[in-house]
């Protein structure tokens, strides 16, 4: 295809685009209204159910399916990642020589890391109250973990990180989701619905019904699913090596 | 005064896109994706989307830089196997 030609196609599709996008423009809400009516029905079914945080409502609660979706997704991306990633004949394992970390990074790292692994739990813990949960916690802890590579060295973030445990943890975390899921459907109503367990006490951590629960699972899921994917990326990148004269 | 912060996140945001745009070293646009990482969750937070602000901060500051610097690296170490091996 000549340059002319896609010059041609990308003008074509730019003008459609600004054509649409203006026709649009004018039926959308006012920018920062304080009345939105799609906003006002989430908050009164969020206090319906007795969660705090009302965006875990809509992620848990009332679009907890789309949440399923979601989890999966990223689900099925670690587990492409990790087919795409692995070892193959032609490669092998070097162990990688330890690395001299300077002391500064190195006490930071170290003095980060169990801070940053607590954060990361509280915000999973309390999801349902205030704005973080499973998804956001998950990462943080996953993460934090890996401190430990930046301020020590890559051996020993594999000796607290078998990577096994971790694969097992990531499909639990998506069948636990699942399972709660039936629970609705097995307690009659049906999949995914909040009337499992009772609503508690509006405002602290046992209230919501399963919204802590469903929670809980995607930040255990999500937690793992990091691991393994940044495990799979950093063996790449340290330890496998082509198998030279081949 | 919440309008005065909107902009000046806006603009910050405008900014660091279009620098990440215009670095081509992929080891440096790592980090300017993070300093945009940052810059979008600021935004995020001044339009009362804290939930959304966590969720960019922990992947689009910290996840996203360190799964491009891992793979800038694999490449490099390729590269230089193939110069030593000639």
């Amino acid at each position: 295809m000549s340059r002319r030609l896609r010059m041609w196609i990308l003008a074509v599709g730019a003008l459609g685009f600004a054509a649409l996008f203006c026709a649009a423009c004018p039926r959308l809400p006012a920018f920062g209204g304080d009345s939105h009516p799609y906003g006002e029905r989430a908050v009164r079914a969020a206090l319906a159910h007795r969660t705090a945080n009302v965006v875990a409502a809509v992620n848990f609660d009332q679009r907890a399916f789309d949440t399923l979706g979601e989890e999966s997704i990223l689900f099925a991306s670690v587990l492409g990642t990790v087919v795409l990633l692995r070892q193959t004949r032609e490669e092998r394992e070097v162990p990688p020589a330890p690395a001299r970390v300077p002391l500064p990074v190195r006490r930071y790292a170290l003095l980060l890391l169990p801070v940053a692994l607590v954060v990361g739990l509280y915000v999973v813990a309390h999801g349902q109250l205030s704005p973080g949960g499973g998804f956001q916690g998950g990462v943080v802890v996953a993460t934090a973990l890996h401190l430990l590579y930046i301020g020590a060295d890559y051996r020993a973030l594999e000796r607290v990180r078998p990577v096994g445990v971790y694969e097992i943890g990531d499909a639990a975390g998506e069948g636990a989701y699942l399972v709660l899921g039936l629970a609705g459907l097995v307690a009659g109503s049906s999949f995914l619905a909040n009337t499992v367990i009772g609503y508690g006490t509006f405002n602290t951590l046992a209230s919501g019904g399963i919204v802590p629960l469903l929670n809980m699972t995607v930040g255990m899921e999500v937690a793992c699913a990091v691991v393994v994917l940044l495990a799979r990326f950093l063996d790449q990148a340290v330890e496998i090596e082509e198998e030279s004269g081949r | 005064m919440t309008d005065t912060l909107l902009l000046i996140s806006l603009c910050a945001v405008a900014a660091t896109a279009t620098a990440a745009v215009l670095v081509r070293d992929p080891a440096r646009q790592a980090l300017v994706l993070s300093v945009l990482g940052l810059a979008l969750a600021v935004l995020f937070t001044v339009l009362q989307a804290p939930d959304v602000a966590l969720s960019q901060l922990a992947v689009g500051s910290a996840l996203t830089p360190l799964l491009i610097l891992l793979s800038v690296r694999k490449v490099r170490r390729r590269g230089r196997r193939e110069e030593d091996g000639r």
